[in-house]
């Protein structure tokens, strides 16, 4: 049936960025199963070490490079490949096979495009093409006219009538799109918009319309199904990205519901898709009026969100289709004995809600539109709506409880707020109802449908009604089920009727899950199978849910289950490393002969695959959720290491209630944790550390610093605005960003930390097996302390470190684990300058870079915790780091060209929203790899430098001679020309933006794309004004040219393209590096 | 809220509270896995007898469209002047509504009607049940359950549905004057108002007759055999009709009831499924094809392939249980399906068979 072939190649997404995320992760990992139980040999571009689909026994080879047509036209030269699949890797891969096509790569090297045709991917990518296609078939889309310069653009906005929509052609997840009013917003966004494509498209806009999608799959012998559609709870306007999704669509009659997938089935058929691809329909709500706003030829987020929700192996099955098979040769992969050939009933609804960091970054623009600015989300499953959503808001973890029983907001205007989404619109609709708004007005300012908005209002008066009760004892039960049938946690409940009484939480919470129980309100374990309980599932992908009776599975209670916690949501600083993290963990359970659970509720994972374990809670991470589960589950123990921080945070409160939590016990993740413990400990065994003090007033700070002299480190414990923590380099700097972000108080202390300038920052990740250490890894940051650790170029092993260094960061570590009496994975922090060591951090649970020293050093650090958390035997591994002829660099990308206006540059609080990880042969071509992995370009011939303090124009002295050898043109601000010339540099002087009067101005010189790289060093690591450093960094960025802000890396970077040519770099596979 | 009760003839009782009538009734308990399509499902007379679970959770969120008849005597938006149903069983009914075209709430309506309704149950609990035991009888009692007041369970396959119904007298749609149309005899065994909109709209007169209706004798161009509810057995005229139908070499075509009425005219038997199929995703593969749709079911009957006659033979095949979705005469231009090729709820991929039909007429 299939066709004949015998290896094909897959083209990954690259570091997680906003608007390509882990979503590519779980479904290039599907592919390649699909692809591997045929027996072909699978090749693998992807740089994202990180990854499940780049681990052992996943792909057959893995090669760790850019994927853009350059490299990927190598490997297919070195691997030669019969077949290509573009469509699991998301934009990146989609449009590097474009280009690949069109330059006449594949045909040159005989390499066949499997599933969709690259024509039709043309097709939908390029909007013209897209719209007369669909005209062929009298399918309505959004009148749009693509224009090439910014005057068509003005001609084109006065003809369809504002408000329209910009959007930059071929460019993903919205980037460069938006909304504009005016000919002044419109130019701003014009120029922006083409600066990411030669080809720009003005729309009229539709604001307010309903907008929904459907799944759609069709084989090549014509047969089509449609296996989910979704209804956005915010109207059309704010990127579907951005979007609260609910599935299956809400407020859609049979008729809307099958004229819409009527068309999506017209449209695939004509446009001739192979596999599988999405359409997104602006629906009128007021008649059955409706326009195609796109097709995405691939997978997509929308598709990994509707295989969870349905459970529906989208991508497993899309890839069989671009082989060659039938829908009717597979087989429903939850029940196996039903056919492929179906769409999923459901019965059920789940919630899909984005989760946002803007609080990470500086004068980030904070409302939604139709760019995408979310760096991760979460889905929630219910029976009720309200169930669902209440559950989602929790899920997103920013300290929500749910719809209601919340921090109190503070919102100024709530008008404006519901007319003019931000990140928080679903608190301040809320807020809203408390503040006696109706449902008619919410909706007049929204658009949101009433049906969500009335839905909505019954968990207010739910929550009223609790409110009403001054005990626990009083609630009747039909409104104590009622609530819990709307999704209302423990929490919410103990908070509405304890009101101001309520002191501790966590004590809360145990009163009423024991009236609860007492009363025999427990939620039941429901099993997502695909066709709504008409056949038996074969699988065990479960939810919890109070509208129920029955549970769907059996508990045997033999203790032969180990529960894995997962990660929770993608978030700055938690991300595809630790989904990873989880999936080994659960592959070592499984492959020593206990049943595996796992909970989470991430969309975008591969953990949360239903056939990655023997079950799948996809619930919350709450204690009273986890609670609920272990209950029912029994198991033999649980596992809180390898999900990151969120199980970490739930160790003490499970071991309270006697669960058994395998590896290091919670005693010591407590005394690990809690930085007062921890630093005496460190006292007592005689290890350094950076001097700390917990402070609350500002005489007490003054007072500390005037020991530790600045800079200093301040974290306050609470936030009101802007970045969580800061580096103050003087007394004025102190003072305004405790006024701006933190109130001091008693209740509220900041801790301030000394901060200890020009050291390196050393990584120790480990396994240890009762107090002993079994396996390490050092790792040393390209940039000094002061970059934070999931921003910073790890280079592993260590090139420049001491010995003395490494010994005494061992002797340290030791001595930390054995006091700790650690088993299972943990990673220290640590500051060396000179000979000195400090311990900055340590966590006894798998870092951030676990997936990658566990790849580069191939040694699974994760199979080895866990078979030590299961107490089983180890082996310390003959090999360590020192015999690696080779380097790896894990690099940082980031997503700041989504991000309007926020201030692109590196400090203490992190930033980045994926990685990298390299292999090369030395530290330089580790180096270009992963830099070009990024997204950063070799410059052509003109390089802008701005380098900061004079130590740190010092420091890149070395670097910007070779850039001058090389032949580049510099071109240097006021101090660095100076310094340049001082030491017989060459460069040309251009003007910051405050020196009005001078030429040239190095912004112009950027909007005139004279400018190939960006070298711009803030001076100091505070809080970033608007200010010339600014400008220029946000230029460089919104016109898409590459920028480095710090010294180090920049030093690295250059000497790395002035020593190696990108034809140096060798083409070789993860497997080859021996 | 009014208490309700749902007691299966397995003793099992499910309790939720009333959102319909405040009547109670006893039928056949089916459950139905579409996700959307409630106004149509009840007023398709299939579903007579029958007390419809649906497994989707969230019921009545677009309300109930208004019940206006259109020009040729058709409901614009339902497909029947009532509803059929007997009760309706959901999980989480939703009294607010928002959708451009409705009227009411589906509970106002239910009322209207006289048809009760539960919410608050465990529908996947019930699913589970009627799937392993198969569908079985059961009543619906709203408010407190009293020993001997219940209403009694009959025998849903002693009772002839169709004859409850079918039309009474010969209706006519569609003709008009001077235009020399083809003229369709409709055997209506409980027809839902769309087939006879996919008739109409391919410029066809329809002939609407009743279940029992001998139309050998009228001048007609096609036969066209509606769906409807209940046992296929209890329909012995239809089939005497249909068997002298098929001696001639007009057109013929059936759907749902009218498939299994064909197979027994020419010479098959019907046996009841376990638990029916009723959804909007049943996946069929037209037989020596590699062509699959996804159809729309309502059906707790099918024809035996394996009685088939040697004129006669399979046209789709369910994908799932292998069980019949259509036969079709080898030689004579005979055929019908199991499935719902007007949709009316569901996924519209099949309505060619009208076209199909229409061609050979």
């Amino acid at each position: 049936m299939r066709e004949d072939i015998k290896k094909v190649l897959i083209l990954g997404s690259g570091a997680l960025k906003i608007g390509e995320a882990g979503e590519f992760d779980y479904s290039g990992s599907q592919a390649l199963k699909a692809i591997k139980e045929e027996g072909i040999h699978t090749v693998l571009i992807n740089p994202n070490i990180a990854t499940v689909q780049t681990s052992e026994g996943v792909a057959d080879t893995v090669y760790f490079l850019p994927v853009t047509p350059f490299f990927v036209e190598k490997v297919i030269e070195k691997e030669r490949p019969e077949g290509i699949l573009l469509a699991f890797g998301g934009q990146t891969a989609l449009n590097c096979g474009v280009a690949l096509y069109q330059s006449g790569v594949l045909e040159k090297y005989n390499v066949r495009v499997l599933g969709t045709p690259v024509q039709a991917i043309m097709d939908t990518e390029d909007r013209e093409l897209f719209v007369r296609k669909l005209d062929e078939i009298d399918v309505k889309t959004i009148k749009s006219e693509a224009v090439e310069n910014l005057a068509d653009a003005r001609r084109a906005a006065r003809e369809l009538g504002y408000p329209v929509i910009i959007r930059a052609a071929y460019a993903l997840g919205g980037l460069g799109s938006g909304f504009c009013d005016n000919e002044e917003e419109l130019d701003v966004l014009v120029e922006k918009a083409f600066s990411f494509s030669p080809q720009v498209l003005v729309e009229k806009s539709l604001k307010g319309w309903k907008e929904v999608e459907y799944e759609v799959v069709r084989d090549r012998f014509d047969n089509c199904i449609t296996v989910c559609n979704m209804e956005n709870f915010d109207p059309l306007g704010i990127h579907t990205g951005e979007s609260i999704v609910i599935a299956p669509s809400q407020t859609l009659s049979n008729t809307d519901y099958h004229k819409l997938r009527e068309l999506a089935i017209r449209i695939i058929r004509h446009i001739g898709i192979v596999g599988e691809c999405n359409v997104q329909y602006a629906y009128d709500p007021e008649s059955e009026d409706y326009r195609v706003i796109e097709v995405n030829a691939r997978l997509s987020r929308s598709s990994a969100l509707a295989s969870k929700a349905t459970g529906y192996p989208l991508a497993f099955v899309a890839a069989k289709l671009g082989l060659g098979y039938g829908l009717f040769d597979l087989k429903n992969s939850v029940t196996k004995t039903t056919s492929a050939f179906f769409e999923p009933a459901l019965d059920y609804v789940v919630c899909k809600i984005p989760r946002w960091d803007l609080g990470k970054f500086h004068g980030v623009a904070r409302e939604l539109g139709s760019s995408m600015k979310s760096v991760g989300e979460v889905m929630a499953i219910g029976r009720t709506f309200e169930e669902a959503i209440q559950k989602g808001l929790r899920m997103i973890g920013q300290g929500m409880h749910g719809f209601v029983e919340n921090k109190e907001l503070v919102i100024p205007d709530i008008d404006k707020a519901l007319h003019e989404p931000t990140d928080s619109r679903i608190f301040v609709i809320s807020k809203a109802f408390r503040s006696g708004y109706t449902v008619d007005q919410i909706h007049d300012l929204t658009k949101i449908d009433k049906w969500f908005l009335r839905k909505l209002y019954g968990i207010i008066q739910t929550a009223n009604a609790l409110e009403s009760q001054d005990t626990l004892r009083e609630i009747p039960d039909d409104l104590f089920r009622h609530a819990k049938r709307q999704g209302f946690s423990d929490y919410q409940i103990a908070r509405a009727v304890f009101k101001e009484d309520m002191e501790d939480g966590e004590k809360a919470i145990l009163q009423v899950r024991q009236e609860r129980k007492y009363r025999g309100i427990l939620p039941v374990v429901k099993q997502i199978d695909t066709l709504a309980a008409e056949y038996p599932a074969q699988t065990n992908y479960l939810y919890l849910t109070y509208s129920g009776t029955e549970n769907d599975v059996d508990y045997v209670g033999d203790h032969r289950s180990i529960v894995v916690l997962g990660s929770g949501a993608y978030r700055i600083g938690s991300s595809v490393e630790f989904d990873w993290c989880g999936v080994q963990a659960l592959n070592t359970i499984r492959k020593e002969g206990w049943r595996s659970v796992m909970i989470n509720y991430n969309p975008e994972t591969v953990s949360t695959d239903y056939d990655m374990c023997d079950r799948l809670y996809f619930d919350e991470l709450t204690f009273e959720r986890v609670m609920d589960i272990l209950e029912l589950e029994n198991p033999h123990g649980v596992i809180v290491s390898t999900g990151g921080q969120i199980p970490n945070n739930l160790a003490m409160r499970m071991d309270e209630q006697h669960v058994n939590i395998l590896g290091t016990s919670a005693k010591s993740i407590d005394n690990a944790e809690d930085r007062e413990k921890f630093s005496a400990m460190l006292d007592r065994i005689g290890v350094d550390q950076p001097r700390w003090k917990e402070l609350s007033t500002m005489e007490d700070i003054n007072s500390f610093v005037d020991e530790v002299g600045f800079p200093v480190l301040v974290r306050p414990s609470y936030v009101l605005s802007g970045a969580a923590m800061n580096v103050c380099s003087n007394q004025e700097e102190l003072e305004r960003f405790l006024q701006l972000a933190a109130n001091v108080s008693k209740k509220h202390p900041v801790v301030v930390s000394q901060f200890i300038e020009h050291a390196k920052e050393v990584e120790m990740d480990a396994v240890a097996d009762k107090g002993e250490i079994v396996m390490y890894a050092i790792s040393e940051h390209i940039e000094f302390a002061g970059v934070h650790s999931g921003d910073a170029t790890i280079q592993f092993p260590a090139q420049k470190l001491y010995v003395e260094t490494v010994r005494r960061i061992k002797r340290i570590s030791k001595q930390i684990a054995k006091e700790l009496n650690i088993s299972g994975p943990f990673n220290i922090q640590y500051l060396a300058k000179g000979n000195e060591i400090k311990v900055i951090e340590c966590n006894l649970r798998a870092s951030r870079s676990f997936p990658f020293v566990s790849k580069v050093l191939k040694i699974n650090f994760i199979e080895l915790a866990t078979r030590i958390m299961l107490g089983l035997p180890v082996e310390k591994p003959s090999k360590n780091e020192f015999d690696l002829d080779y380097v790896g660099i894990k690099a940082s990308q980031f997503s700041f060209n989504r991000l309007q206006k926020a201030d692109p540059v590196l400090g203490v609080d992190m930033a980045s929203t994926g990685e990298v990880g390299c292999i090369g042969d030395d530290l330089s071509e580790a180096v270009l790899k992963s830099m070009l992995s990024v997204g950063l370009r070799i410059p052509e011939k003109n390089v802008l430098l701005s380098t900061g303090t004079p130590k740190q124009k010092v420091a890149m002295l070395d670097a910007v001679r070779m850039l001058a050898a090389k032949g580049y043109n510099i071109f240097a601000t006021g101090g660095t020309h100076r310094f340049l010339e001082e030491n017989g540099i060459a460069s040309t002087q251009v003007y910051w933006p405050s020196e009005k009067d001078k030429e040239p101005q190095a912004l112009a010189m950027l909007h005139a794309k004279k400018i190939d790289m960006v070298v711009n060093i803030p001076r100091d690591l505070s809080a970033g004004e608007l200010n010339n450093g600014y400008k220029i960094r946000r230029a460089a960025i919104d016109l898409n040219i590459p920028l480095i802000t710090n010294a180090r890396l920049a030093s690295a970077f250059i000497e790395a393209f002035c020593t190696l040519s990108i034809d140096d770099i060798q083409i070789k596979s993860w497997q080859e590096y021996k | 809220m009014t208490k309700a009760t749902l007691i299966l003839d397995d003793g099992s009782i499910f309790e939720g509270t009333s959102f319909g009538a405040e009547k109670d009734v006893a039928g056949e308990v089916v459950f139905n896995t579409a996700m959307t399509g409630y106004p149509e499902s009840l007023t398709d007379p299939s579903y007579a007898g029958q007390l419809m679970a649906l497994t989707y959770p969230l019921v009545g969120n677009y309300g109930v469209p208004p019940f206006s008849i259109e020009k040729n005597g058709i409901p614009g938006f339902m497909e029947s002047a009532k509803i059929h149903a007997d009760a309706i069983i959901v999980s989480d009914y939703s009294e607010d509504f928002s959708h451009w075209n409705a009227v009411e709430s589906l509970g106002d309506w239910l009322k209207r009607e006289g048809v009760p309704g539960i919410t608050g149950i465990d529908t996947r609990a019930l699913t589970k049940k009627l799937r392993e035991h198969g569908v079985m009888m059961g009543k619906l009692i709203i408010g407190e359950v009293e020993e001997g007041k219940q209403p009694a369970a009959g025998n849903y396959e002693e009772i002839n549905y169709v004859d409850r119904v079918s039309c009474k007298e010969v209706l006519t749609y569609g003709e008009s004057q001077g235009e020399a149309k083809k003229r369709v005899v409709l055997v209506d065994c409980g027809v839902k108002a769309n087939i006879i909109r996919c008739l109409l709209k391919r410029n066809v007169t329809v002939i609407r007759v009743p279940w029992n209706y001998d139309f050998n004798g009228m001048d007609y161009d096609g036969l066209f055999i509606s769906n409807g509810p209940g046992d296929p057995d209890t329909c012995d005229a239809a089939v005497q009709n249909i068997r002298k139908a098929l001696q001639g070499d007009k057109p013929i075509c059936g759907i749902c009831m009218g498939n299994q009425l064909l197979a027994k005219a020419g010479g098959a038997t019907i046996y009841k499924l376990k638990y029916g199929h009723r959804s909007h995703n049943q996946p069929v593969r037209m037989v020596g094809t590699e062509k699959c749709f996804v159809t729309s079911q309502n059906h707790g009957y099918a024809v035996d392939n394996d009685t088939l006659g040697d004129d006669w033979e399979p046209l789709f095949i369910n994908m799932n249980d292998g069980t019949n979705e259509g036969i079709r005469h080898k030689t004579k231009p005979f055929f019908s399906a199991q499935f719902h090729p007007e949709a009316c709820s569901g996924p519209t991929d099949t309505e060619f068979i009208f076209d199909r039909f229409v061609a050979l007429l």
